[in-house]
């Protein structure tokens, strides 16, 4: 089956069968192995990349229903110069991952809540990311990045 | 304590940034799952549906025919190899043979041209059982009827600084026991003023590392190379050693970044299978398992506990007695260990003059059990912890005062024998007791607990290191800690930076394969910053020495005139760093010095334990008494670790292992209905979620300098688990006046117990 899509910013085409998932083709197809797998029945979020700017479960969406959409990974939040999109730096900036197997589901799901809502209560930040699952962190130092690349992601807009 | 007084810091003792920040924010970091090899074949594994079974015939042929097989492979297939493994005991074949021990037991593998078409094929095998009677619990494998799970002796395996003996494999379903014993319990408690006694459960628990188990195996002329998740990669070597009947040279472990570990990737797992698959098929074989497949690998050992504590008419705890039941399921693992552990936990932090603590654990038909953070701490915490407040209550004391009377002081031997206590509790508890507002007002329906806990931890002092400095000035330390989101690339750059006078950013690590970095025994029971650390420490001095000597080579001048200043030499009015030391004696800009460290069970490692894992947590819950549900106010955390290499790391080791805890106290358990695991998906195991997070936390660390490890360090990182679910079932009987001792405190068990106090009405 033909499919294609745009992938961070560039028109993806590939072949594909029906029953794969969008993380299959991501992590295999298009060797991208930034999207992560965990759970694979939509519970952990490891595996959240945005697919017209929502957050989706890439373990268990079909790649087919990605067809002429617009998918953005982990891969697609860094700019071409290399600097670190906000939630990235902030992520570092308050150890907000230790082993990491999280992390690009939980900045994409981070992300797409900043686009929606630029200055998340910390209340609204603990409901939207209620669906991404982390072990190591005790969650904390993840709310305080998100609510630090929110600061910083206000001041940039105002330049 | 460490001869090391400096205190003028330039690197360690500050929260730099993860060595591994860039490439895990930005999906770069590559873990075992994102692995491919050229001509790499998957493989996909059948399990029992029965949990004790004799295996009557498998039929593989139709899988066998099915396109894009390679093979299949059943534990009949094996000869060649020796199919047992297991440190402790060999009792686990590493695909069933003639029969199966609990539900979800690997009995055949299929390897593949890829995950799907091995998955097909599975349900083309055909497997006869006759099935047998199961045990479930520590009881029923008791009884004088029960089925026995082994026939067979077993041989010994790697696990070497086991102080006692292996018990498993005697004809019975035992597989260890363990017993401590000093004063006379009997006496004590007679002359007792005030007994507290009761039977208490922890329950089975998940680690849920999010990166399930994976691997990648290789098999040819050159030996055995395998890509895997696994904590302690040289543990694994020895097993894959004995399972080929190789040199230690001849297998390779490569361990990349772990998803997550928590215990439940220590020792070997998925290795043997993957690399017997890999044999017969004659080319790589990855297998990946899904969360549910590992949740059917590895869990935590329940215990089931009977304890009884005394004070004296003071208020001195005079004795403790403890008969404690594991339950480890079809396979020992790593429970040998976490009986001893849990034994020895059941004392401390306390001074307790008399003791007796008996302990054994069972084989069973359920999932195996093994390491699980805090290595059997918590199972023994719950009802040692539980007890301290009853007691108090009982007494009429408050149970953070009563703590503080008890708890070990710094520098006493309160366990005969070991290391004498390198903690101060009174600081800890102070802290904790201060960080949830210890004696305020509290409205109706909350309560307010603190808890401490004492592990002999940093398990064996076997460790070796490399740090090579080169001819630019940059280092690599060669280490076999594995990063496991710890922070181990972060600390121990950080110790050589402090050494060597180099900047941090300059420092890197080679970590984790066997075949080329020195032996380090494993990464687990907290050891890593002490005794990794250490010989990093000492690795970094080495090189400085050898550096020094070569100066004075360079300068012409002798070694005793070479001053050694931070980051290179000075002699006289020449100054060298590290860089021209090494160019100028190799006349040219390359080559390299190796410094290097052996530390082993001497000197100041004589004594065991490596440290005293001691951490206080504080927490304040509400109890919603029409629901029964928890709510966790507030939560502190203070961790005893010496001297923080890194205090945001330290930090956040504590509030990820306190969270676990907390899930424990309140929700997490792995539920048995009869023979099978009924909640063995992520969707049914409940685990804590940002929702649950606590309204209020402060973490605070106590840093006296005590421990044995760099400047003073010692571990952390698994403390502040243990005490979690007796703070939490503490802090419901403050709150609401009911005593429940069993994890988790479910809504159902809270609301059920209340309800049952309301029938019973005050008590008279």
């Amino acid at each position: 089956m033909k499919l294609s899509f745009e992938l961070n910013g560039k028109v993806q085409q590939i072949d594909c069968e029906p029953a794969d998932t969008l993380a299959e083709v991501l992590r295999n197809t298009l060797n991208l192995n930034g999207t992560k797998v965990s759970c694979e029945v939509q519970v952990c979020g490891a595996c959240t990349v945005l697919v017209d700017g929502a957050p989706v479960s890439a373990c268990t969406y079909l790649a087919y229903e990605a067809r002429d959409k617009s998918v953005m990974t982990i891969e697609g939040l860094q700019k071409a110069d290399g600097t670190l999109h906000p939630l990235q730096q902030a992520f570092i900036d308050e150890f907000a991952f230790q082993c990491g197997y999280c992390t690009p589901g939980m900045i994409m799901s981070a992300k797409a809540l900043l686009d929606e809502n630029p200055k998340p209560t910390r209340d609204e930040i603990i409901h939207y990311m209620d669906g991404n699952l982390c072990r190591c962190t005790g969650y904390v130092p993840i709310v305080v990045a998100i609510q630090r690349a929110a600061e910083v992601m206000a001041k940039e807009s105002k330049k | 304590m460490s001869a090391d007084k400096k205190t003028d810091f330039h690197v360690v003792n500050h929260s730099l940034p993860r060595r591994d920040g860039r490439v895990k924010v930005t999906g770069k970091a590559q873990y075992v799952a994102d692995l491919k090899l050229i001509g790499m074949a998957y493989a996909k594994v059948l399990r029992s549906p029965y949990a004790h079974a004799n295996i009557i015939s498998i039929g593989k042929s139709r899988a066998e025919a099915y396109p894009g097989v390679y093979c299949v492979v059943t534990g009949y297939d094996l000869d060649g190899i020796n199919p047992y493994y297991g440190h402790a005991v060999k009792d686990h074949p590493l695909l069933a043979i003639d029969k199966v021990r609990y539900a979800g037991e690997a009995v055949a593998a299929v390897v593949a041209v890829d995950e799907r078409t091995a998955f097909k094929a599975l349900e083309l095998i055909e497997v006869k059982y006759e099935e047998l009677k199961a045990v479930f619990t520590p009881e029923e494998a008791a009884a004088k009827d029960a089925p026995l799970l082994h026939e067979r002796k077993f041989e010994a395996g790697a696990l070497r600084g086991f102080e006692g003996e292996v018990t498993a494999g005697k004809g019975t379903n035992i597989c260890q026991t363990h017993k401590i014993q000093w004063g006379d319990v009997d006496k004590a408690f007679k002359e007792a003023a005030a007994v507290i006694e009761g039977e208490y459960y922890f329950p089975m628990t998940y680690a849920y590392a999010m990166e399930p188990y994976v691997a990648i195996a290789e098999v040819n002329d050159q030996g055995v190379t395998i890509y895997s998740s696994a904590q302690h990669p040289f543990m694994v070597r020895h097993d894959l050693k004995s399972v080929f009947d190789l040199p230690v040279s001849s297998v390779r472990l490569i361990v990349p970044f772990v998803g997550g570990g928590y215990g439940s990737k220590s020792y070997t797992k998925i290795e043997p299978l993957v690399a017997a698959c890999a044999w017969k098929a004659k080319r790589p074989v990855k297998l990946q398992l899904t969360v549910e497949e590992a949740m059917l690998t590895t869990r935590s050992d329940d215990a089931y506990t009977w304890m009884r504590t005394a004070v004296d008419k003071n208020g001195n705890i005079i004795a403790r007695q403890a008969k404690i039941l594991m339950n480890t399921g079809a396979y020992a693992e790593n429970s040998p260990l976490v009986v001893e552990k849990s034994t020895n936990r059941c004392v401390g932090p306390y001074a307790i003059p008399n003791v007796l603590i008996e302990n054994s654990s069972y084989y069973t038909n359920t999932v195996p059990a093994s390491s699980y953070r805090g290595f059997g701490c918590a199972q023994v915490t719950l009802p040692g912890e539980s007890q301290i407040d009853e007691l108090a209550k009982k007494i009429g004391k408050d149970p953070y005062e009563f703590r503080l009377m008890n708890a070990a002081k710094p520098g006493e031997e309160f366990f005969p024998g070991m290391r004498p206590f390198d903690g101060t509790l009174k600081e800890d508890l102070d802290t904790a007791a201060k960080a949830i507002g210890w004696g305020k007002p509290l409205p109706k329906g909350h309560g307010r607990t603190v808890a401490v806990s004492g592990s002999d931890a940093g398990a064996y002092p076997l460790t070796s290191t490399a740090i090579r400095v080169h001819a630019d000035g940059s280092v690599t330390i060669m280490t076999g800690s594995t990063e496991l989101g710890q922070g181990s690339h972060t600390v121990l750059p950080q110790i050589a930076a402090e050494e060597l006078g180099v900047p941090f950013d300059k420092v890197r690590v080679v970590s984790s394969d066997t075949a080329i970095t020195p032996y380090d025994r494993s990464t687990g029971a907290s050891r890593t910053t002490t005794l990794m650390g250490s010989a990093v420490l000492d690795a970094s001095r080495d090189a400085i020495e050898q550096m020094a000597v070569m100066a004075a080579d360079v300068l012409k001048v002798k070694a005793e005139q070479i001053e050694v200043v931070r980051g290179g030499v000075r002699c006289g009015e020449a100054q060298l760093n590290w860089s021209e030391v090494i160019s100028k004696f190799y006349a040219l800009p390359d080559g390299e010095v190796i410094g290097r460290a052996y530390i082993r069970k001497a000197g100041r490692f004589a004594k065991l334990p490596v440290f005293w894992e001691a951490a206080a947590t504080g927490c304040e819950i509400s109890v919603d008494e029409e629901t029964g549900k928890i709510t966790m106010e507030k939560l502190a955390t203070v961790g005893d670790v010496g001297l923080a290499i890194n205090p945001a790391l330290a930090e956040g080791q504590d509030l990820g292992a306190a969270t676990m805890g907390m899930g424990i106290g309140l929700f997490e358990e792995l539920v048995y209905e009869g023979s099978q695991l009924v909640n063995g998906s992520i969707l049914d195991y409940r685990l804590p979620r940002f929702s649950d997070l606590p309204k209020q936390i402060e973490l605070h660390l106590v840093q006296n300098r005590d421990g044995v490890g760099p400047y003073g360090a010692k571990g952390g990182g698994e403390a502040s688990l243990n005490s979690m679910a007796a703070n939490i079932a503490n802090a419901v009987d403050s709150a609401v006046g009911v005593r429940i001792r069993e994890a988790p405190l479910t809504p159902e068990k809270v609301w059920r117990a209340l309800k049952q106090k309301k029938l019973q009405g005050p008590k008279v």
